[in-house]
């Protein structure tokens, strides 16, 4: 096991799009081993994506559960994922391990479901919300070469959102 | 030794403001730190930190002819800053109701007798001019954690008809 060095912007490679996986075999699971020491030796981090530590496939882990009292599936390795729905929208704060010293708002959909293989190659379905949702669609855009850095909302762009989805909100039906 | 400068322009707003004054500051070798503009009202009005190795009156000579040529009021002070030193907002709050005196003063008098230090600031008047409605937006740092800041923010909504909200900001880092 071993801390990887990550990429920091404006290194272009975190701009690449990385690679699906092929087949998940012992090397694979070596170094997702190394991905997830990695993300837990950064101050908070709760995902990291493959290509953050310049490997171009398509993995991202996502563990949320340090955050208290919010819904979440605990430690999740997702290899190829796909999200199949969204819906909703909320603004939220990040940062990220790959941007120093900066943090923003970015709008993200409020709940997802996603296929993606777990580590024995097996097929998965998960329906998640809020933080958790949040972190593995800012991981998955780094499949993508996306930062938050894309996907800043201004203050003023929150503040609209908030006033102007309120009636909305109120009276949508549960999905 | 880098010296830092915060230079307040002040005017009234019309297309190239930026570019010219940004220019200005380039061709005199100034570095550019972080920056906030705002049109207020149709006036433009900036605060720039600007990295320089000179004294103040040779900034102030530097801006001279663009704010001559535009119109703007060029301020400028000495600062001790540094880049690097961004303050991480742990709540946003938003206001708003109907306009009237003395509601900023209330609003952010009652949330920082609860804790509250505000990092950024905005506010607007919108709707008629008969009937204007006020806005307000901050970010800020909960001094004393962000159930302090919701009682009062409950108390202002019941007793002075406003809406308020409070978000904390749950920082995610990946
Ligand atoms: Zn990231």
């Amino acid at each position: 096991m071993a801390v990887l060095e990550i990429l920091v912007y404006p290194d272009p490679r975190l701009k690449q799009i990385s690679e699906p996986v092929e087949t998940v075999d012992q090397a694979l699971l070596d170094f997702i081993a190394d991905l997830e020491e990695t993300m837990r030796a950064g101050p908070g981090g709760v995902g990291i994506a493959a290509p953050q530590v310049g490997c171009f496939k398509r993995i991202v882990i996502v563990d949320v559960s340090c955050k208290p009292k919010i819904p979440h599936h605990g430690r999740l390795v997702l290899i190829n994922p796909v999200i199949a729905t969204s819906n909703g929208s909320v603004v939220g704060r990040e940062g990220c391990l790959s941007v120093p010293d900066y943090t923003g708002n970015v709008a993200r959909a409020e709940r997802i479901t996603l296929n993606a293989w777990d580590e024995t190659g097996a097929e998965r379905v998960y329906s998640m919300e809020g933080f958790e949702a949040r972190a593995v669609q800012h991981e998955m855009d780094h499949l993508e070469g996306l930062l938050f850095l894309d996907r800043l909302v201004s203050r003023r762009d929150i503040f609209r959102r908030k006033v102007y989805q309120k009636p909305r909100a109120s009276v949508s039906k549960p999905s | 030794m880098k010296k830092w400068y915060m230079v307040t322009l002040v005017g009234r707003d019309q297309p190239g403001i930026v570019a010219g004054v940004a220019q200005a500051l380039y061709a005199g070798r100034c570095n550019l730190g972080e920056a906030s503009m705002a049109r207020l009202g149709g006036n433009f009005a900036t605060m720039l930190m600007v990295e320089f190795d000179g004294e103040i009156p040779a900034l102030e000579a530097m801006l001279e002819e663009v704010s001559g040529r535009m119109g703007l009021r060029c301020h400028v002070d000495a600062i001790e800053a540094g880049l690097h030193c961004h303050i991480e907002p742990d709540v946003r709050i938003s206001v708003y109701g109907a306009d009237r005196a003395g509601i900023v003063a209330e609003v952010t008098g009652a949330l920082a007798e609860a804790g509250l230090n505000i990092l950024n600031l905005e506010t607007d008047i919108g709707g008629t001019e008969e009937n204007p409605i006020y806005i307000m937006h901050l970010d800020g740092v909960a001094g004393r954690g962000a159930a302090a800041l919701r009682s009062v923010l409950e108390t202002l909504s019941r007793e002075k008809n406003v809406e308020a909200r409070l978000v904390e900001n749950d920082l995610l880092m990946g």
